[in-house]
């Protein structure tokens, strides 16, 4: 068994690339950095490349120009970072060009708290960019879950062809614990297109909702534009084509989400109270759940690893046998209007928020549902 | 002997606006650089900071080590900050307090060049400082575009140390036809406290590039942060000099540059260099002091 006592930001390095990353570009940023300085010393030794880049909309603009060369490709940033980076996010997410932006949130807004946590950019991560999108956003609470986690984005990325949001926190990200590092892992290569490069269209739906992406430098000569584009590329106006377009790259992951959300329970079979969290707040609700369990109150935890596309069936599901539910985040509660409306309105919803930079207590979740 | 010669003469003023308490690291050449350039321009001024050491040093209240108001701004936007505020006191008809943004490599060369050089470009009235440790030290020695080759940092670790020279800041800034530009090091207070009197006189943009060791980031003794900048400029790895409406004028010309070998072995970042590393920056260091002993001559007044 291969274990390693690493931070989270040092699992994340390892789980990229494991995934396959090999071209990094970055900026220095709090609390993140440390994932950057373990990609410059370890993407030489697999022959990646390291650059590292003078802001971060170069570094966000440079992992699309790598991976169109058919790199898997990551950037690390927080929050300032990754408010630089959401045109090209928008470019990305036109263009359809995978690639993994990891976000170590911090506090915000603005410089907020750079060395102490927050999940205050859960909505930025869907809607910072500009016009109709979806994009997928995952979420690990543990070192094990980062490493594993990061490989579901690098995959999803691939599958999708989209870029993927991975929202760690300060907390997570500078936490040591154990890594069991996987043997096996699924890895998923990108499609490459069946056509030659006389007949290859980069956004062909005759293919498929998802087209295959050749590399650039690969012999195919093809257009990429953050422009509304037809199946060759090239810039149109066409209001039809405009509608098949935008419809097409929203739906490709709305209709995909049973295959995209990921989420796990925790002594919920007999629960009546549902905690829901996702990230570090995780970690202390799980230890809420046994404290009031210990009470005999039978609570049960709804983890989301998958953010957006948003858990909607799962939690409709979980809330109908629920008396109240608690939503446990370290915002002012991001996800409350999102979660509000997948549950029967006479469930009560109630906020737990904390959002002073330190992290949520397993205390503070067991007084509230105390409470009532 | 003449009583007259005997008396001392104070070149740098002795009212102390950088106060103690500052949250800087022991030896910081950028605490430093603070106090003069302050002792220099007075307390009539206002300083707007990007994301950098001094974002930090200055301290939580109630330990403001500056005496004066400060704008601490987003990471790429000081020069663009300080030309809202110079052009905003213009406008409420204040023409005599100074503005000065004061950013760190990081901040100025990287992501702050963009907001820098619309500044000059329109020559807006200010002070833009970089106090230059050549590394994102706020963040973790993480390498810059003011980074010298052979350094180690965090993400040039020691097998791939950087490869590339330094970017020549000061020369993009001439370019832009600014009014003023000077090369000041801590290691020269009166020479530093002189060219930043100089820059409070002159309107439009002026640019101050001042040398500021961090024994941090340089894996240097603390106790040595002048001693290394003094060196930096007698080995001519950082040249003294200034640009006043194009024209080079050296500061301090050393009679003959001493081996760079004695500023690098100083410093932990540059240990792991061999012989012939040490060569090539030797190399370098002379074909761009000679190459700005020839600006002097041609450009010079």
């Amino acid at each position: 068994m291969n274990v390693k006592m690493v931070t989270g930001n040092e699992a994340a390095a390892l789980g990229a690339l494991r995934a396959g990353c090999r071209f990094y570009a970055g900026y220095p940023i709090t609390p993140s950095s440390e994932i950057m300085e373990n990609m410059s010393r370890d993407l030489p030794k697999v022959c990646g490349k390291f650059i590292q880049m003078e802001d971060e909309i170069a570094s966000i603009a440079a992992i699309i120009g790598a991976s169109l060369t058919g790199e898997k490709s990551m950037t690390a940033t927080s929050g300032p970072g990754f408010s630089l980076m959401q045109e090209n996010l928008g470019f990305a997410a036109m263009g359809e060009i995978p690639c993994v932006v990891v976000n170590v949130q911090r506090g915000g807004p603005s410089t907020g708290l750079p060395t102490r946590v927050a999940q205050a950019d859960v909505m930025q991560a869907r809607w910072g960019t500009h016009g109709d999108h979806e994009i997928i956003a995952l979420c690990p609470s543990s070192i094990q879950e980062t490493y594993e986690l990061i490989i579901d984005a690098f995959n999803f990325s691939e599958i999708y062809r989209t870029p993927v949001v991975f929202l760690m926190d300060e907390a997570l990200a500078h936490i040591r614990e154990k890594l069991v590092i996987p043997e096996n892992v699924t890895i998923i290569e990108r499609p490459k297109p069946k056509d030659g490069p006389k007949d290859y269209k980069p956004f062909d739906i005759n293919v498929g909702d998802i087209p295959p992406l050749a590399n650039f430098g690969s012999g195919y000569k093809y257009h990429i534009t953050g422009l509304v584009h037809d199946e060759t590329g090239f810039p149109t106006d066409d209001p039809q084509i405009t509608t098949d377009l935008l419809k097409r790259i929203t739906t490709k992951i709305s209709k995909n989400s049973s295959k995209i959300v990921k989420t796990k329970t925790f002594m919920t079979d007999d629960a009546e109270i549902l905690l829901i969290s996702y990230g570090s707040s995780v970690r202390a609700a799980k230890e809420s759940v046994l404290q009031l369990r210990n009470d005999n109150i039978k609570v049960g935890l709804l983890q989301l690893l998958t953010i957006w596309p948003f858990p909607s069936s799962v939690i409709h599901e979980i809330s109908k046998k629920m008396k109240r539910i608690y939503l446990v985040e370290m915002n002012l509660g991001q996800l409350y209007a999102e979660t509000r409306i997948v549950i029967d309105s006479n469930i009560p919803l109630i906020k737990v928020n904390r959002i002073d930079g330190e992290l949520i207590t397993p205390c503070e979740i067991s007084s509230k549902v105390k409470e009532g | 002997m003449n009583q007259e010669k005997k008396k001392l003469t104070i070149t740098i003023p002795e009212e102390e606006i950088m106060q103690a308490g500052h949250l800087a690291c022991q030896g910081c050449g950028a605490a430093i650089a603070m106090r003069y350039a302050l002792k220099a321009l007075g307390k009539d001024i206002i300083l707007d900071f990007p994301a950098c050491c001094w974002s930090v040093i200055d301290g939580p209240f109630p330990y403001s080590a500056t005496q004066v108001p400060l704008f601490h701004t987003a990471f790429e936007t000081a020069a663009a900050v300080a030309s809202g505020i110079t052009n905003g006191i213009q406008a409420i008809g204040n023409d005599h307090t100074t503005v000065m943004a004061w950013a760190g490599d990081g901040g100025t060369f990287d992501i702050g060049i963009q907001a820098l050089s619309g500044a000059a470009e329109r020559n807006d009235n200010l002070i833009y400082t970089v106090y230059d440790n050549e590394a994102y030290m706020n963040t973790g020695i993480q390498r810059s575009s003011a980074t010298p080759h052979g350094a180690w940092t965090t993400t040039t670790p020691v097998k791939h140390f950087k490869k590339g020279e330094k970017k020549d800041i000061d020369s993009i800034l001439v370019a832009h036809g600014i009014p003023y530009l000077a090369t000041t090091s801590i290691a020269y207070a009166e020479d530093m406290v002189k060219k930043y009197k100089r820059a409070k006189e002159i309107r439009g943009t002026k640019f101050m590039h001042v040398f500021a060791p961090c024994p941090t980031g340089w894996k240097s003794d603390p106790a040595m942060t002048v001693k290394l900048a003094k060196l930096a400029v007698e080995t001519g790895v950082f040249p003294l000099y200034e640009v006043v409406n194009g024209k080079y004028k050296l500061s301090i010309k050393p009679k003959e540059l001493k081996p760079v070998e004695e500023y690098l072995k100083l410093q932990g970042r540059f240990k792991h260099l061999q012989k012939d590393d040490i060569d090539y920056i030797q190399k370098k260091v002379i074909e761009k002091w000679e190459i700005l002993l020839k600006k002097v001559e041609m450009f010079g007044e």
